[in-house]
């Protein structure tokens, strides 16, 4: 028996607390080992690839002789070297290895160089004489639009008759918006190490948010069954999204090179090469129609949303589709058309970042509030207001333009308060009072809200495997299908397992994620990772203390309700045995201590023909007030004051979803503001490095940032201890920059012109949003 | 003479004498299982590589937070590296920075964490910055993709508040004392690979040097060198680095202005320009990161000739000139006749920039300095501007007003100042100053900004400046000492 005094009255690290990251300790002592920090064997080959110099073009000849020829060169590979199936598309098979015919944008990968070293690799790969048979190309949306380049067919949703509820509307507006791309930028660049073990046998390490992705890429690529190629992951220096399928052509390259060559083989992107190969978030161009009512409340509209795809499919079917899942916003649109057009440019296949879609859609929608806001005189928060989905319980206005109805909306309640807790409505006077007397700067303000679908729209990713190894000292591994690129999952889902088992989560291990551990996973995206994770560790959880309930029940013979587990402490009748003396014994008795978990999201549903059907467990609901102020002689600007609050459910880790909500909100604000991607007119993009593509820095933060977690009820939907996801929702309240920085552009032409600012507003597009605002004033 | 080079590394003397000197501080750490120290872009624009490197001034330990990326081995003789895996305590405790950025979940994916840890624990040492504008300086040059910066900046003001462990006070003593040993020794003159090497410790050392390679390239702070290693793979057969030479790193204040040697960095001379026109000091600040700062030099920005460097606008405004030696030849050029084009300089084979003669404007006032860029810190001009404008009686005596980021060089406007000579201060004399402008420079368009924007920007700064002479700067700018913000 335990001393009472000693007995602890709640597990170490439990569900809600803030525990700390899992590596924080590691992370800032220079431990946390990362792919490119693995002690590689010293026969271990570095990779680089030959990349194309050209946008759009048949490979007539590669002259590879120098590269060959070069110091430290062991090998080079071309598409002909390939047993298997050339290609690491994702979804179809059109996106080529290595280029065998025709490139189809810059920096498609022509051959790979294996050396000694990682730098004789990158010198070597620029030796190479290729004769190109230059073809057109598009890179633009535009051009892509007006040739009719398209990777698969138009896609609509639909719901009522939009035409003719726009045509009998009392007041009409059209308009366009460009958004742009975004770069990663996760700090770690894409990696791969390759160790060829017997036979057909291949362990690839990679980082990666798809460990099950690698997989079937290298099996692919190899020629060999899944079960021959183990993919393992400790952890991303960040991924974003970036990671989902952009890993595949690393880990093929490294696969195919031990294969070849029996070394072990180790690509590490340089930085340039990484942004100048990989996919990126799609830009897109937006065009609205709408239809409204005298005060301002939307009767129809149809969004026409026309993204870059690049050359290949990629992820861009559901990208774009959940573009037009989210062209709706909060807002009740009876009447809708959402037309989807996924151009095909000669341009690197854009992929999945944060949001997946979402974001941009949104984006549009927004737009359309504020220029509303402009036509009727009001403040862009009241349109904002009138056009919500109807509330929780409300049986009106509650039907999405996918025919999806919207029980769960608690925005009305979040906008209400972060309004008052903001203080909106004086600080929007007090600015509009500001801007009178300041010629030179002027100030914006705008609150936007968000919702957005959880649950990946492809239904059977809605799935997930963990492992749970208890050992008999009372210590725990615990494994899972997701993957750590920083969003803290490990923690969490440690801290399901801490919250179950009732056991100091010091005492619970994280491991590697490893497809020969949990199989068949879905991709740590859809900001589904401790949804489904932390379900299937609770399941596996659930099924050992099940056993170990029984067994305790029998042996000490009290009945099941009386085998209770307490902190570090199992309490059977009115013993209390420590929990590695408790599962000593059950070992003994020969009662398993280890057990899978599984977890399926139930009720969702959707048909994508129709454009109809249940795509979402729930949503996730969040708002943002930015503002901001610019500098209308060169449209420099800054974020001056930031206020949110979001919905995350009852937090897992409030710690954890604080970061992650700030961390979202400026790489949104990042986005539509600073990240600016430029290509030339031959299709290179000419930003390739952090020199000349600016991510937001520390001071780019705002001085005054204010993030509160909505204290509701928790999420009226059965997920893991009624939380709610994080991960991408944050992302998109960072749109309220863009608007914000639009109120302040509308303050230099005295609030008569609509600013129309297209993203990402850099000083030069505001300023000549000023221009405009302010020429147009004159006239 | 020797043929290594020498350095203490977390502590320990290390010699290394079989690497070439173009190998990066941050190749050579990953190579001795050092893997704490990231790899985020290798060319010092995100800081992921930061480490300490210290150095003995007056007697003093001094730590600087410097990119290992693009820092070459032959830069650290006789000075002492620390990396994030050399400041844990003898039992492996977290030193007070390391501990505050656990405590306020400041790492996520904690790729750029090791980077933030060194820029927070060389800002620990000095101990002296707590304001967000100090501290958004400090993190200036390390980007985070994960957090927002929020609990970072929590970090830097929480470790403020600890006392300095034990551990370190000792290392610190430690390190002082080895250092005056090494610090005597090293340079010299060296091959390995063909590449040669040579670290001359005078003034006359180097130029005996240069003349006898006179096609030797010079490397101060490697801010630019080291891109074109990492990134062009540029051999570079012979270099020959400044980092020993004590007299080219002297500042001398005399009533006419400032005496700058090539070799100071940025940041050892910004307290002395911005005491002279506290607008250059704000350029100054806002040149890369503090981590560049540490390194790159205010000679390397003139001789390395580039139209976007932020110095030679506001040295031109000011009407500074360089003094260039060759052997024992000295000659003295306004420093806007060193540019002659894009790519071109007035300085022979064998000579080097060894001074720069910075005048003392009659106000400090009266030089204006706006540095345009997409982001505020860590970021290139798309234009930088500098107006140096003497007003009389309302009107305009001398104006000198140079551009960078206009033309393939940096350069006067001189239509521009001709419009403004001598006339009334008025709107009608700005507007046609402005005008007067596309005279001077057809800007080109490219990843920063488009032409027209350029231009219209850089007219629109003589504007500002006439606003300024009768607006407080908190109405008229949103970043630097005078932001109100």
């Amino acid at each position: 028996m335990k001393d009472s005094s000693t007995i602890q009255t709640a597990v170490r690290g439990a569900v809600g607390t803030g525990t700390p990251h899992e590596s924080a300790p590691k992370h800032v002592s220079g431990k946390a080992i990362y792919l490119d920090d693995m002690p590689v064997p010293a026969d271990c080959l570095h990779l680089a690839f030959g990349q194309s110099e050209k946008a759009h073009a048949r490979i007539v000849s590669m002259n590879l002789e120098a590269v060959r020829a070069a110091p430290g060169v062991v090998g080079v590979f071309t598409h002909k070297d390939v047993p298997g199936v050339n290609d690491v598309g994702p979804i179809i098979p059109d996106d080529p290895m290595l280029v065998a015919d025709t490139a189809q944008h810059v920096g498609h990968a022509l051959f790979i160089v294996a050396a000694t070293n990682r730098k004789a690799a990158r010198a070597a790969a620029r030796l190479a004489k290729v004769e190109y048979e230059e073809l057109p190309a598009l890179l633009t949306v535009d051009q892509a639009m007006e040739a009719k380049s398209f990777l698969m067919d138009p896609y609509d949703m639909k719901r009522g008759d939009p035409e003719a509820a726009i045509a009998a509307a009392a007041h009409r507006l059209s308009g366009r918006i460009y958004v742009g791309g975004q770069e990663h930028f996760y700090l770690e660049g894409q990696s791969a190490l390759a160790i060829p073990g017997e036979g057909d046998e291949i362990l690839i390490h990679s980082s990666t948010q798809h460990p099950s992705e690698i997989q079937h890429s290298v099996a692919h690529v190899l020629d060999v069954p899944l079960g021959a190629v183990t993919v393992s992951c400790r952890r991303m220096g960040g991924g974003f999204g970036g990671k989902e399928t952009q890993g595949n052509l690393a880990a093929a390259a490294v696969a195919l090179v031990a294969r070849i060559t029996g070394r072990p083989a180790k690509i590490f992107y340089d930085r340039d090469d990484d942004m100048v190969m990989t996919g990126k978030r799609h830009d897109i161009r937006i065009d609205y129609r709408v239809g409204y009512d005298a005060e301002g409340r939307i009767e129809g509209i149809v969004v026409e949303q026309a993204l870059r795809c690049g050359h290949s499919w990629d992820l861009s079917p559901a990208i774009a589709e959940r573009a037009a899942f989210h062209a709706d916003n909060c807002y009740y649109l009876p009447h809708a058309l959402i037309r989807s057009y996924r151009c095909k440019t000669h341009t690197v296949s854009n992929t999945a970042f944060r949001g997946f879609g979402g974001p941009q859609g949104m984006v549009g929608i927004e737009r359309v509030m504020d220029s509303i806001a402009h036509a009727t005189g009001k403040d862009p928060l009241e349109i904002r207001k009138l056009n919500f989905y109807g509330p929780m319980g409300a049986t009106e206005r509650v039907v999405t333009p996918y025919h999806m109805t919207v029980e769960d909306n608690i925005i009305q309640d979040i906008v209400a308060e972060l309004e008052r807790t903001s203080d909106y409505a004086a600080r929007r006077a007090g600015i509009r009072e500001w801007n009178r007397n300041s010629p030179i700067l002027k100030r914006g303000i705008a609150l936007v809200p968000v919702k957005f679908g959880i649950s990946f729209t492809l239904i059977h990713f809605n799935q997930a495997g963990a492992l749970v190894n208890i050992y008999t000292d009372g210590s725990i591994q615990l494994n899972h299908g997701g993957t750590e690129m920083g969003q803290g999952l490990f923690v969490k889902v440690a801290q399901v397992v801490a919250e179950e088992m009732q056991i100091d989560i010091g005492k619970v291990r994280v491991t590697a994620t490893n497809t020969g551990k949990v199989p068949n996973t879905s991709p740590t995206a859809a900001s589904s990772g401790s949804d489904l994770n932390g379900m299937a560790a609770a399941d596996a959880c659930r099924k050992i203390k099940a056993r170990l309930i029984a067994f305790a029940a029998e042996k000490w013979q009290v009945p099941e309700s009386e085998v209770r587990f307490r902190p570090n402490v199992v309490q059977v009748g009115a013993e209390g045995i420590p929990f590695p003396e408790f599962v000593r014994i059950a070992y003994q008795a020969r009662v398993s201590l280890s057990s899978s978990g599984f977890y399926a999201t139930p009720d969702i549903h959707w048909d994508g023909r129709a454009a109809r059907g249940r795509p979402f467990f729930y949503f996730s609901y969040g708002a943002a007030v930015t503002e901001s102020i610019i500098d209308t002689l060169t449209g420099e600007n800054r974020i001056l004051r930031v206020d949110i609050l979001h919905d995350v459910g009852k937090s897992l880790n409030p710690a954890i979803d604080l970061g992650q909500i700030e961390g979202g909100y400026v790489q949104g604000a990042g986005w539509l503001t600073m990240e600016e991607l430029v290509y030339d007119g031959k299709g290179r993009l000419t930003t390739h490095a952090p020199s000349t593509y600016k991510i937001p820095a520390c001071s780019d933060r705002a001085p005054d940032m204010r993030i509160v977690l909505w204290s509701g009820e928790g999420s009226p939907e059965k997920t893991i201890y009624r939380s709610k996801a994080v991960g991408e929702p944050p992302f998109m309240l960072g749109i309220s920059a863009l608007s914000a920085l639009s109120d302040a552009v509308a303050a230099a032409g005295d609030y008569r012109s609509d600013p129309l600012l297209d993203a990402p507003a850099t000083p030069e597009r505001v300023l000549m949003a000023v221009e405009r605002v302010r020429s147009a004033q004159r006239c | 003479m020797t043929d290594e080079i020498a350095f203490l590394l977390n502590g320990r003397k290390v010699s290394v004498s079989d690497l070439p000197p173009a190998t990066t501080l941050l190749e050579y750490l990953r190579s001795t299982s050092l893997t704490g120290t990231k790899e985020g872009c290798a060319e010092g624009d995100c800081g992921a590589c930061t480490v300490s490197v210290g150095e003995l001034r007056g007697g003093r330990l001094v730590h600087r937070a410097v990119n290992s990326c693009i820092m070459l081995l032959p830069m650290l003789a006789g000075k002492s590296v620390v990396t994030c895996e050399g400041i844990t305590g003898p039992e492996g405790q977290l030193h007070p920075c390391q501990q505050a950025i656990v405590d306020t979940h400041g790492s996520q994916c904690g790729f750029c964490t090791p980077g933030f840890t060194m820029s927070l624990h060389t800002a620990f040492q000095a101990g002296t910055e707590t304001s967000l504008g100090a501290i958004n300086d400090m993190l200036a040059g390390n980007l985070c993709r994960c957090t927002g910066y929020g609990p970072l900046i929590q970090a830097a003001r929480e470790m403020h508040d600890a006392p300095m462990p034990d551990w370190e006070v000792r290392r610190h003593e430690d390190t002082a004392a080895q250092l005056e040993v090494l610090a005597k020794g090293g340079g010299g003159e060296f091959t390995v690979d063909g590449q040669t090497c040579m670290l001359p410790a005078t003034l006359d050392e180097l130029a005996e040097a240069c003349e006898r390679f006179p096609d030797a390239t010079l490397v101060a702070g490697a801010t630019d060198v080291g891109l074109w290693i990492t990134k062009r793979f540029r051999v570079l057969k012979t270099m020959i680095f400044l980092n020993r030479i004590e007299e080219l790193r002297q500042i001398e204040k005399t009533p006419a202005g400032l005496v700058i040697g090539a070799g100071t960095t940025y940041s050892d001379a910004m307290e002395a320009i911005a005491g002279l026109a506290p607008d250059f000091g704000e350029l100054l600040r806002r040149i890369g990161s503090r981590q560049v700062r540490n390194s790159g030099t205010i000679g390397g920005n003139i001789a390395n000739g580039s139209p976007i460097g932020d110095t030679p606008p506001a040295l031109i405004a000011l009407g500074a000139t360089i003094t260039l030696r060759k052997g024992a030849v000295r000659r003295r050029i306004a420093i806007e006749d060193f540019f002659i084009e894009y790519g071109r300089q007035d300085r022979q084979p064998g000579e080097f920039v060894e001074s720069i003669f910075v005048p003392r404007p009659a106000a400090p006032q009266q030089l204006r300095c706006y540095k345009l860029t997409k982001r505020f810190d860590q970021d290139i001009s798309a234009v930088c501007g500098c107006f140096n404008i003497t007003l009389e009686n309302g009107r305009v005596g001398e104006a000198r007003i140079a551009f960078g980021g206009m033309a393939g060089t940096p350069k006067r406007a001189r239509a521009m100042e001709d419009a403004l000579h001598g006339q009334p201060w008025t709107e009608e004399t700005i507007a046609e100053a402005m005008d007067a402008l596309a005279r001077d420079f057809t800007p080109l368009s490219d990843m920063r900004a488009s032409s027209r924007y350029r231009m219209t920007a850089a007219r629109n700064m003589l504007r500002r400046y006439h606003l300024e002479t009768m607006l407080p700067l908190e109405k008229t700018r949103l970043v630097g000492a005078g932001a109100g913000l």
